[in-house]
């Protein structure tokens, strides 16, 4: 068997494939913040409560009204994403005038109440959630068993990242979006509601973190602090990407994914440290991020 | 002359002290109860173990007893550095007498030194490192639930015994996981199994399966375990789902608490064998005990560390009656000094290296087809004496012991 750094190629080929699959994860969440960010310029800091509202969503749908994984899929990113509106327009909506720190603190503290309310009627243990039938079982690869459901995450992340992509930089809806981030006065003269376009951006961005944490349900735990622990590497990852960049975030995200699971093989204890390390570098080399554009 | 002036004036100075010190300070006996509260080990030990600690006070009737006890506490974020400065501050600005529980070995092992430092008492429950009583022992603290050694002991020999010869750990990069892989390792290799390798994973990791991958490479026919709460949780949900257990390999849960069962749910928990010292159905009183404890800590049962703070607490109290004084070491020497009985471990003792005696249980996870409900968790496959479940005192290499 060939080896690479004292590594056999096949265990590397297995590492690359879950290194993508972490990589989905981040590649969706931080879509959802590169969306928020380059049209609302809010950092929204809620983003990985509301990973988590997603996945307890799905949890509540399953437990208390038999509603199974794949409803859970359209139903949770929908109130999530209704929630989200409500606290855009009844707070976010007051901090577009003010400096970016404003809505970074606002949206920090509700993360921090939202994930304290679950943990104290939860606790962190957090809440079991069955794969999907259609889902379950692996396949053997010949260099590892992928568990189908892990595929499936790959597919369903990758569908929903070129689909945002293209709507908002190839469609007309997309380019009203842009436009409006740009100038929103003449674009309110052309006609257009651009307080209602804001608020369902910010929507969407939320309704794409609560469809991450419906599709992590079933492989994490349901726990009130899942989200916590990934919003700093996504927020690394966006921060590489280029702020605001929507390709840059789902090129860094797969990217970031891959690189950290290699250091899982070659030097597992740093595997928590090295996107942080990528992002010094990347800062150091190119502020504006690998995608950024410089303003 | 000078140099014996000085001598007679510290003895007038330590007399003083000495007559001062039998009472308890401040009027007050202050305990100070310092645990995970919001991160993943918070259902261990956490507000259960506050919880476990009011209940104890209760129980003891300090207030009948004219005895005033306050309880605080505070949460370390499983940081040795935040866990130190708390301490420091309880004991020197809040008038702290005793620090309890404090999972999370590598903050315990900063608290130990604290304590040491300040001449208080530090009774451990939630964390695991029989480093505690071996070489970082110390004439201040207690170690009372369990240790690496304890579970090491208890579940590899019991692993090796059946066939389990050929080990891979994943393990919890700090101090704990260091000390569990350690005791294992010696384990194993006594009862002549053989060690294939291991991965270190940082604290508190969400995903497993590369690690995973690596174990089911090694080729080993047991994968060890040595974390904890989230991480072994997150660890044994994606084996099941790497097929790691259908692949032909077993996994070992080195420390598994019943709240890790319960979040785990019995699907997925089935089989697993693991070592505790504490399970609420094991007789009338700890039975009793969870009953009253789950309503205050929203229904969940009592964990063996929860069980180690109340029971803790209570012989800390005792031996504070008996002295009248809440000075800290000769507190614990009085701990040390009388046999211990409280209802939730029974009759036992603590020993000149701070080990506290007690059985331990060798604990198989029902199939959910044997459970009647949430919290029937566990069939207790074989109790492990007093004697037999906890380093011998000789093997540590405590300084206290002669």
């Amino acid at each position: 068997m060939t080896e690479i750094f004292g590594v056999p190629t096949q265990a590397l080929f297995g590492q690359l494939l879950i290194g993508l699959i972490n990589g989905s994860f981040y590649a969706l969440l931080s879509l959802g913040l590169a969306v928020i960010f380059g049209l609302l310029n809010i950092i929204n800091f809620t983003h990985g409560a509301q990973y988590m509202l997603g996945a307890f969503c799905a949890y509540l749908l399953l437990n208390k009204l038999g509603v199974g994984y794949w409803w859970a899929l359209v139903i949770a990113p929908l109130i999530v994403g209704a929630l989200g509106m409500v606290i855009e327009r009844l707070m976010l909506k007051q901090l577009y005038k003010l400096d970016h720190l404003y809505g970074l603190l606002l949206t920090f503290g509700l993360a921090l109440i939202i994930q304290g309310v679950f943990r104290n009627e939860y606790g962190s243990s957090g809440q079991p959630y069955p794969i999907a039938q259609e889902l379950t079982g692996s396949r053997n690869l010949g260099f590892m068993f992928l568990p189908i459901y892990r595929a499936w995450v790959i597919v369903a992340s990758l569908v929903i990242c070129l689909a945002t992509w293209f709507v908002i930089e190839k469609t007309k809806l997309g380019a009203y979006l842009r436009a409006a981030t740009e100038n929103p006065a003449l674009v309110q003269a052309f006609g257009i509601n651009v307080p209602r376009m804001i608020t369902l951006t910010y929507g969407f961005g939320v309704a794409l973190a609560a469809f991450a944490g419906v599709m992590a349900a079933p492989i994490y735990q349901v726990s009130p602090q899942m989200g916590a622990d990934l919003i700093i590497v996504v927020f690394a990852v966006v921060v590489i990407g280029g702020m605001g960049s929507i390709m840059g975030s789902i090129v860094t995200g797969f990217g970031l994914g891959v690189i950290e699971g290699l250091t899982k093989v070659f030097y597992p204890e740093a595997s928590n440290t090295v996107i942080f390390i990528i992002m010094v570098l990347v800062l150091l080399v190119r502020p504006a991020g690998l995608f950024g554009s410089q303003k | 002359m000078f140099q014996l002036k000085k001598v007679a004036a510290a003895v007038a100075v330590a007399m003083a002290a000495g007559g001062a010190q039998a009472q308890v300070s401040g009027g007050v006996i202050k305990i100070g109860v310092m645990s995970d509260m919001s991160s993943l080990y918070a259902d261990i030990g956490g507000p259960g173990s506050v919880a476990a600690a009011r209940m104890a006070v209760e129980d003891f009737g300090a207030a009948k007893k004219g005895m005033k006890v306050e309880i605080v506490s505070a949460d370390h974020q499983n940081k040795p550095d935040v866990g130190s400065s708390i301490a420091r501050q309880w004991y020197d600005s809040d008038g702290v007498d005793a620090i309890f529980d404090v999972p999370t070995s590598s903050v315990a092992l900063a608290v130990n030194q604290v304590t040491r430092d300040k001449g208080k008492a530090f009774i451990v429950s939630g964390a695991a490192s029989s480093d505690l009583t071996g070489k970082a022992c110390s004439p201040n603290t207690v170690h009372w639930t369990y240790d690496t050694w304890m579970l090491a002991n208890g579940t590899g020999s019991a692993i090796v015994k059946t066939g389990g010869d050929s080990w891979y750990f994943i393990t919890a990069d700090y101090a704990f996981g260091h000390a569990l892989e350690r005791d294992t390792q010696e384990v194993v290799k006594k009862n002549g199994g053989k060690v294939l390798g291991q991965v270190r994973h940082p604290l508190n990791t969400q995903d497993f399966s590369s690690f995973l991958l690596q174990a089911q490479g090694s080729k080993a026919k047991i994968i060890g375990l040595a974390n904890a709460g989230g991480d072994t949780i997150n660890s044994i949900k994606q084996a099941a789902e790497f097929g790691i257990v259908r692949g032909g390999q077993n996994l070992a849960g080195l420390l598994v608490f019943i709240s890790d069962i319960h979040g785990l749910g019995l699907n997925t928990a089935q089989g697993l064998i693991f070592t505790e010292s504490f399970y609420w159905d094991l007789n009338d009183q700890t039975r009793a005990f969870a009953k009253r404890f789950a309503p205050q800590n929203n229904g969940k049962y009592p964990t063996m560390v929860q069980a180690g703070v109340y029971a803790g607490v209570l012989h800390y109290l005792k031996a504070v009656e008996a002295l009248k004084s809440d000075d800290g070491g000769k507190v614990v020497a009085q701990m040390k000094n009388t046999p211990t009985d409280d209802p939730l471990f029974g009759k036992g003792r603590i020993r000149q290296d701070g080990r506290k005696l007690h059985p331990a249980y060798l604990v198989e996870v029902k199939k959910p087809a044997e459970s009647k409900g949430p919290y029937d968790y566990y069939k207790v496959r074989t109790q492990i004496p007093a004697d037999q479940a906890f380093r011998p005192e000789k093997d540590g290499g405590c300084s206290l012991v002669k």
